[in-house]
């Protein structure tokens, strides 16, 4: 997928979920962002780490990825809301009939993919229903 | 500014082009435009070519340069430059030539776009294609091209009542407008049925709903409007180009199932050309994925927004009905090279201000629009052209 420096510099945002909050207009991003555009220049932002629980905005089940997808399929992809207001991008481990739009998640830590059986392994941030099993 | 006219267009069949490079493509579309324009070569002082990543599907960068080798312009030293804007990049190649005529810095601009995309295997395509989306925070966590569009699909049908079958809808009228295309891919009619049964790419979205991989090139010539006619008997004038940029990600969209970029791009072109979309007669529009057709009617102002799958099983949208929309095949049975489909709906839009699109011609077409995607909406491509 990529190389080690590539993966290591995200590892902050995508082991804990820290993104940034703009003190000037109290907005909260994730992924994290230098500049906020509401405000710009006038930005002050901070980094903030997120909580993880969220909502299910809209999904799919991927039954065709990409080849470093291609042993996961199917899965279940979502766009979350995240409770302090951002949306991201994560998959959400649950069988596909159980997942539907305004599902509660919460975050796990968990392995996204390897680069073959001595390449790198990426571990991030992967949701659960959120009464589910841990 | 100067109004600025296409004086002659040129598209390659569509398809799975084996025996053909990326060089083959582009050469046969460039003479093909250049005949139909009656320009020998000394004219041309300008080349923009749309390619999204001849890097990762043959390998080649400077697109530019090659393009205008094997076009046999080297020895004239034309300025030749290589855009990319994604599935827009043909779009960005166009809307630049006429950037560079209206301005008055250059007089005969070749606008082309090219993608050979059949000599990687399937897999590597849908990475090279999935780095249009947001390769940090959306590719990483296992999205892809389809992925993207499903969850606008999704969401569209939650809050809208759009059925499945509208979709599919989408997909059966493609197809059939590509059965009366010489150059497109697929010419073959298919059934609600046969859509609903093909295998799942992203739920809710099937292989019948995508687009597939294609290769082809296609091209344009592009001149002052007040000096077209010495070119051409049927110059198609450019009333609007526009463009417009929204967030990479979907996920940072203000609505998921609105194309802000598009919406915007509407607009400034509407403003541009003086004109409402009740004016258009016809459209080409990015329909990388039924739903995309669906969403663009939408964005561009031919239907309230949420009433795009009724429009389509209503005929709104087919060739006789009020507002037809790509009649080529689109992207969907015309088959999308990527850096070329911006490209071949400005040709085909020339072919349906001519008069000359056979079978498929919209009778008394005066006024028509069309609409280039990049990604899933960061960037959207307005044009308006007409007789």
């Amino acid at each position: 997928m990529s190389t080690v420096p590539r993966f290591w510099r995200h590892i902050p945002q995508r082991y804990n979920l820290v993104g940034t909050h703009c003190k000037n207009c109290d907005e909260y991003y994730f992924p994290p962002r230098t500049i906020c555009p509401t405000c710009r220049r006038a930005a002050r932002m901070e980094d903030h780490k997120f909580r993880g629980e969220g909502e299910v905005v809209t999904f799919t089940t991927i039954y065709n990825a990409t080849d470093d997808f291609k042993r996961q399929t199917p899965y279940n992809l979502a766009i979350i809301e995240l409770s302090e207001g951002p949306r991201l991008t994560g998959q959400v481990i649950c069988s596909p009939s159980e997942i539907e739009i305004g599902m509660r998640v919460r975050p796990v830590f968990r392995i996204l993919g390897k680069d073959g059986d001595r390449g790198i392994i990426y571990y991030g941030t992967k949701f659960v229903p959120a009464g589910g099993p841990i | 500014m100067r109004s600025v006219s296409i004086i002659g267009a040129g598209c390659t069949k569509f398809g799975e082009r084996w025996d053909d490079s990326l060089r083959d493509l582009v050469v046969e579309t460039g003479i093909m435009a250049l005949e139909d324009a009656s320009v020998s070569g000394e004219e041309i002082d300008g080349l923009y070519v749309g390619n999204m990543s001849g890097g990762r599907f043959v390998e080649q960068e400077h697109i530019g340069a090659l393009i205008s080798d094997c076009a046999g312009l080297s020895r004239l030293h034309v300025p030749s430059t290589r855009v990319e804007a994604a599935c827009a990049s043909g779009g960005l190649a166009l809307r630049q030539g006429v950037l560079a005529v209206a301005s008055g810095y250059s007089d005969v601009v070749i606008a082309a776009g090219v993608e050979k995309m059949t000599d990687v295997t399937g897999g590597v395509a849908a990475d090279a294609l999935a780095a249009a989306a947001d390769r940090e925070w959306e590719c990483f966590f296992g999205a892809t091209f389809p992925a993207l569009y499903a969850m606008i699909a999704r969401l569209h049908m939650h809050r809208y009542g759009t059925t499945r079958e509208e979709l599919a809808e989408v997909a059966v009228k493609n197809h059939h407008n590509g059965c009366s295309n010489p150059i497109s891919q697929y010419q073959v009619e298919i059934t609600i049925d046969e859509v609903l049964r093909s295998p799942l790419v992203a739920d809710p979205l099937r292989v019948l709903d995508c687009s597939p991989i294609t290769d082809g090139a296609a091209a344009v010539v592009l001149a002052p409007t007040e000096e077209a006619k010495k070119y051409s008997d049927g110059p198609v004038r450019i009333l609007a180009a526009a463009q417009a940029s929204d967030t990479l990600a979907l996920h940072d969209r203000r609505d998921i199932t609105t194309l802000d970029a598009s919406v915007f791009a509407a607009r400034k072109a509407f403003s541009q050309a003086g004109l409402a979309p009740g004016d258009v007669d016809l459209a080409e529009v990015h329909d990388a994925f039924t739903i995309g057709e669906i969403v663009a009617i939408e964005d561009l102002g031919f239907v309230e927004k949420g009433k795009g799958g009724r429009a389509v099983s209503d005929g709104l949208t087919s060739i006789g009905g009020e507002i037809p929309v790509n009649t080529s095949g689109g992207l969907k049975a015309c088959g999308h090279p990527v850096g070329a489909t911006g490209i071949k709906q400005a040709y085909e839009m020339v072919l349906q201000l001519r008069g000359e699109a056979g079978k498929r011609q919209v009778e008394g077409a005066q006024v028509g629009l069309t609409h280039n995607v990049g990604g899933c909406g960061g960037t959207a491509i307005v044009h308006i052209m007409s007789r």
